[in-house]
Order: C-alpha cells, then structure tokens, then sequence
C-alpha cells in the first residue's frame, strides 16, 4: 500500500514531538495497527528503515501491536470478530457489519533519550 | 511561502484561506517510568514518552480544513478513485460537457506523471489543474489545499478531484470531499470489490462503467453488486456508459442533487 508515506509521517511526528518534549534520539516506537487498516507491516518496518535512516530515529526498533477486527452486526446486535472487510457475520452470515476496531493505525509510545 | 503550512512551495495568495492551523500536535506528556528504564548517571537518560496520534493525524487535520473551506462556499467536493483505465476521464469530459452551461465547475486531476489529463478537461473549457505525484501513489489533503488555492473555485459549484489510477493507497487519504465515488468498468473483473475491499469500503457510491460492453463480456453484474454490498453495506450503484450516455441521466440527476445539499449548508 503507501506504507513509505506512512513512515514519512511517522517520521515527521517525531520530528515535531523531539522539538517539543526535548529528545534527541528515538530508540523504540510503539506502533498500534489494525487488522482491517490496510497495512502491510512487513512493508512498513522495510520502509520504517529506509526513512529513518540519517534521522533521529536512525535504528530505531519499531514495536508493532496488532490490533485485531472487530465490526457491529446488525441483526445480530453484537460485536463479532472480522479478518477482512468482505468477511461475514460468522453468527448470522449477514454483510451488515460496521467495523468499529481494528481499522486504526495510531502512534503509541516512544522510548527516547 | 505557503499560507498553510509555511512549506515554502511557491503560491501566491490572494484570499485568505481561512485556515487556522489546529497544530494541536497530540497532547503528548512525558511520565517517568523509573524502574525497568532506570539508568546509572552520566549516560544519556532514556525515558517513555507517550503519543497517542494517529499517523495519518497531519493529512487529517489538512483535510478537515479542506472540508471546512468546501462547506462554507457551498461547494461539491468528490474524490474519484478506480484503477487506472476505469474511464475516470472520459466520464468527466462528458459529465463536464452536459453540465458546465449550468454549473461552475473545477477539476484536480492526479497522477505520477503528464499532464494529460488536466489538458483533455481543458478542452472542455472548464479550469483544471495537474497534480503530478511523481513517485506517489496517491493525492494527499495538502496538495488538495493547495489547488484550492490557486484553483479558486467558485462558491456553490462542484469540484472534482480525480485521484491517481490506484485501487489501494487513495482509499486511507481523506482529501475533505463529500464523497469518494469508486469507478469501477466492467473490463476490470466482478471480484474487484472483494480483492481491493479497502477502496470499495471507503467510498459512497460505485458507478460500474463500461456497460456498453456487457454483451462481449462474461461480467456479472449482479455478482458485483453483491461483492460491494458485502464489503459496504451503505454502498450505492449507478451502472452506465459514459461512451454511450445510457445511464448518465441518472449520474447528473445524482450530482445536482447531493450538490444542491451542500449548497444548503446540509452536513
């Protein structure tokens, strides 16, 4: 997908915050990212890597936490895990699904110096 | 320099474009987390700090501002996404031609290279202004900021931004549209729904391009129709052929109307 845009803005997130929480250097970053976002995150540590690179997150570890599918059945009335966007109520089998988790992609936390 | 986010790319800027720059960049705070990042003195101290933003926070932001600017002039913002070939531009040049005597209008026209394509919709006598992304897969709601700014469309007409041909990446970039319509033409393959679900998720309506082929494919339709209301249930469907003209009443019919809420101010 556009993972190397999303490293760019990653990238730049951490610019901003070094200037205003007064780091220099980043050593991890915490990534959440969902299921259902649309992120392939073997090409996001790929791209993480070559963005990074000269930066001040040069090396840095990124720690990714998979957050998994989650949509609201309608006519079920219930949350129901889902691994695809196309996926089914595994209760009823309707479509009537509307995702509520898993489609975030959000930075977390940093360990800095 | 630029008025939104002093970049430095070279605009001039002759109205104010009322963005206020929420640079509320997260609300970050540093919490000491002593005992397993305790360190001996003298080296440099690690230490936790914690974000909370989304990485997608600072394209949000600009188009929130874009949706904010589009609102408040009344004007008809729709993002067009398909993969390349759908007929995006041909269907533009043509809905262009049976609505430019009665409605202002403005196009954005992505892609990584040429300028093709804004040329094709300058023959139609309408403004329209290339975006070449370059190696980019995708406009984002900065550039859209940008073209505004030079494009300068008119209060209550109806900009169209036509993304790169690219059925995955324009899906995560709000660009601040009413609506992203997802062209898909009957050449490319029924399942496409289901195999670049992200795309047909995103958006509020489908138009199946192309029908003037459907005798010499084996395409089905209503199979189609079904894989996108299965990965979008709030999905609608305009099935036409912008060659043709079949179905392209009701295409109009649709523009005029969901442009005729914006310009009442409904959101």
């Amino acid at each position: 997908m556009h993972e190397m845009s999303l490293c760019e803005s990653i990238l730049q997130v951490l610019e901003e915050q070094a200037h205003t929480q007064q780091y220099r250097k980043v050593k991890t970053v915490w990534l959440e990212i969902g299921a259902l976002s649309g992120v392939e995150v073997e090409a996001l540590r790929f791209s993480f890597d070559v963005v990074t690179q000269g930066s001040i997150a040069e090396q840095a570890t990124l720690e990714i936490i998979e957050v998994p599918g989650q949509a609201w059945c309608l006519p079920c009335a219930c949350n129901v895990a889902v691994q695809q966007l196309y996926d089914l109520c595994p209760h009823c089998g309707s479509h009537q699904l509307q995702v509520n988790s898993g489609d975030q992609m959000r930075i977390k936390e940093l360990e800095v110096e | 320099m630029c008025g939104i986010c002093g970049c430095g790319e070279g605009h001039s800027h002759s109205h104010d474009h009322d963005h206020d720059h929420p640079h509320d960049h997260g609300h970050s705070h540093n919490h000491g987390h002593d005992a397993e990042h305790a360190h001996a003195p003298g080296l440099s101290p690690k230490r936790m700090v914690q974000i909370e933003q989304d990485i997608l926070a600072k394209n949000n932001r600009y188009a929130a501002e874009n949706r904010h600017y589009f609102g408040g002039r009344g004007i008809l913002a729709l993002n067009l996404v398909s993969s390349p070939g759908s007929g995006k531009t041909t269907l533009l040049t043509k809905t262009i031609a049976r609505l430019k005597e009665d409605i202002a209008i403005t196009v954005i026209e992505g892609d990584q290279q040429t300028a093709r394509d804004a040329e094709r919709i300058r023959a139609t006598g309408v403004q329209a202004l290339q975006i070449n992304t370059g190696k980019g897969c995708h406009l984002d709601a900065h550039r859209i900021g940008h073209a505004l700014e030079s494009l300068q469309p008119k209060d209550h007409s109806l900009v169209f931004i036509e993304n790169v041909g690219n059925l995955v990446c324009p899906s995560a970039f709000d660009l601040g549209e009413a609506h992203k319509v997802v062209i898909l033409s009957v050449t490319e393959g029924e399942d496409k729904p289901i195999k670049y679900p992200d795309m047909f998720h995103a958006a509020d309506l489908m138009i199946l391009n192309k029908t003037d082929l459907l005798p010499y494919l084996d395409f089905d339709a209503g199979q189609c129709i079904q894989y996108a209301k299965q990965v979008n249930p709030r999905i609608r469907i305009l099935s036409l052929s912008a060659k043709t003209g079949e179905g392209m009443d009701s295409w109009l019919r649709w523009l005029k109307a969901e442009l005729e809420l914006q310009r009442i101010g409904y959101a």
